[in-house]
């Protein structure tokens, strides 16, 4: 297997299908180290079905999914080591709760990575205080408005340490006067280089932070490329539709 | 021991007692000869005794059983797409053999069974074994399904979010979805434990002494039903009214998350 030394996760002619109905029809694509991707398309386009085989929450029936090298599409890889690595948000936060906030963070380190208690926390503190929310640790998650949860839900992730995270519109089920704050902390761990995938109809931050857009249509990309280029002159009719839509 | 006649104790009761009426005389000399005469309150006690371990065993053995069961169910079903692997394809139609023998015979069968056919004790402690296995095993078939309806009210997003964290599926099990389906399955399995209590009356089949037997005792030597059977019934009927309370605070104490 001979990948750019550089792409972190590298996607084969991945296809997935739930019974009769093929979703995802053959998609390629490249991951580089560091690299921002925006995943759009219309409701129905496979854009959430993509993501979510990235980490094998959806276990793809057919292609190969590269990451660091190893087919983590293969049944017989051991997936749950892999997604240690890859750091997930969901659209409906799924923070655990009958746990604390510090407990939702630290429980996997300890457990999955052998961290001590001391260690996780202090951790898990430091990267609370950076989104404004270390006098929260010791609440639960139900004390907390949706942008909070959802912000912690994305230190919960980082907690791990992941080379990337995947984020599956993660404003899509907040109040608009909170998905600024939420939007920020992406905004943030992008701009310190994290390898980020995310699935949003905000066109805006796309634009903004994204290094790449990429259209999702009917199962395949349809289209791709740097933000500028891709709203200022898209080229197939399908996104030239979707955008008239949108923005 | 000598059998105490009516004529016997009255002409040794004290003075208060001859005051009375008949009708009440007659109800202290039952209350006298199945309580306190040759101390046959302790019989009481060592019924309730065995009633207390077996209801404990079984209670245990039953909550095991069923966890392990409602996992091998859950984890059957939650392969949609693929097949699931061959350990589990063996396990879940012997999951559903059992439930459906242990749910589609009586109690009482069972322990007739185990009793005299399977395990056939000599001693009290075999018994008492015998007893703890025939309930726990049955009970366990009740409690899988409560807790596997239990798993299964908890949302899809919780197990996602422990696995993409890299918990495997017994560990998002463990820690993540039981403790929350703990708190949804609470009254239908504290129904379950009463049932049980209740249930471990029928041990008296296979000679065990519980307080149901020793109840029985009472009667056969002192030919009065009335007192040791009515006192049988409150016995359970307080032991069932504790347990619920203890089951509320345990409810209410599991709530705190909620906020």
């Amino acid at each position: 297997m001979t990948t750019d030394k550089r792409a972190v996760i590298t996607v084969k002619g991945l296809e997935k299908a739930f019974g009769a109905n093929q979703v995802l029809r053959g998609m390629d694509i490249e991951i580089d180290k560091g690299e921002v991707i925006v995943v759009i398309g219309a409701s129905g386009s496979g854009k959430s079905t993509f993501l979510r085989c990235l980490n094998c929450l959806e276990d793809p029936t057919g292609g190969n999914i590269y990451f660091d090298g190893v087919d983590i599409a293969d049944v017989s890889v051991d997936i749950n080591v892999h997604r240690q690595k890859m750091g997930m948000v969901f659209q409906q936060f799924n923070l655990f709760p009958h746990m604390t906030i510090l407990r939702n963070m630290t429980i996997a380190p300890i457990k999955l990575l052998k961290m001590t208690k001391e260690d996780a926390e202090k951790k898990a503190l430091g990267l609370l205080d950076r989104v404004g929310l270390k006098d929260r640790a010791n609440d639960y998650p139900n004390q907390l408005s949706g942008g909070q949860k959802q912000r912690v839900a994305i230190v919960r992730a980082l907690c791990m340490d992941p080379e990337v995270m995947l984020f599956d519109e993660p404003t899509s089920a907040l109040d608009p006067e909170m998905v600024g704050e939420v939007l920020d902390v992406m905004k943030k761990l992008a701009a310190e280089g994290m390898t980020m995938v995310i699935v949003t109809h905000e066109m805006g931050f796309a634009r903004e932070v994204a290094d790449r857009v990429i259209f999702i249509d009917e199962g395949v990309i349809a289209e791709q490329g740097p933000p500028a280029e891709f709203f200022g002159n898209p080229k197939s009719p399908r996104l030239k539709d979707f955008l008239s839509k949108v923005l | 021991m000598s059998t105490l006649t009516f004529a016997k104790w009255i002409a040794d009761a004290p003075g208060w007692v001859l005051g009375l009426s008949e009708g009440l005389q007659r109800f202290l000399f039952q209350l006298f000869q199945c309580f306190i005469y040759g101390d046959r309150w302790k019989m009481y006690l060592n019924g309730l005794k065995i009633t207390f371990i077996v209801t404990l065993g079984a209670l245990a053995l039953g909550v095991v059983i069923g966890l392990i069961l409602a996992i091998i169910r859950t984890s059957y079903d939650s392969y949609t797409v693929t097949k699931p692997p061959i350990i589990l394809r063996i396990l879940n139609p012997l999951v559903q053999i059992y439930l459906t023998v242990i749910r589609g015979t009586p109690m009482m069968v069972q322990l007739l069974i185990m009793g005299f056919v399977i395990m056939m004790p000599k001693t009290q402690a075999g018994g008492i074994a015998c007893g703890i296995i025939t309930l726990g095993i049955n009970s366990g078939a009740y409690v899988a399904e409560i807790i596997r309806s239990g798993l299964q009210s908890i949302p899809k997003g919780q197990t996602e979010a422990g696995r993409s964290l890299g918990f495997n599926f017994f560990q998002t099990m463990w820690y993540i979805v039981i403790p929350q389906a703990i708190k949804n399955i609470l009254p239908a399995l504290g129904n379950e434990m009463i049932t049980l209590l209740k249930d471990t009356s029928l041990v008296s089949v296979i000679a065990l002494r519980d307080v149901t037997k020793q109840a029985q005792n009472i009667v056969s030597v002192t030919y009065n039903a009335f007192v040791p059977y009515i006192t049988l019934a409150l016995i359970y009927l307080a032991l069932v009214l504790i347990l619920t309370k203890l089951l509320r605070i345990l409810e209410k104490r599991l709530k705190k998350s909620d906020h």
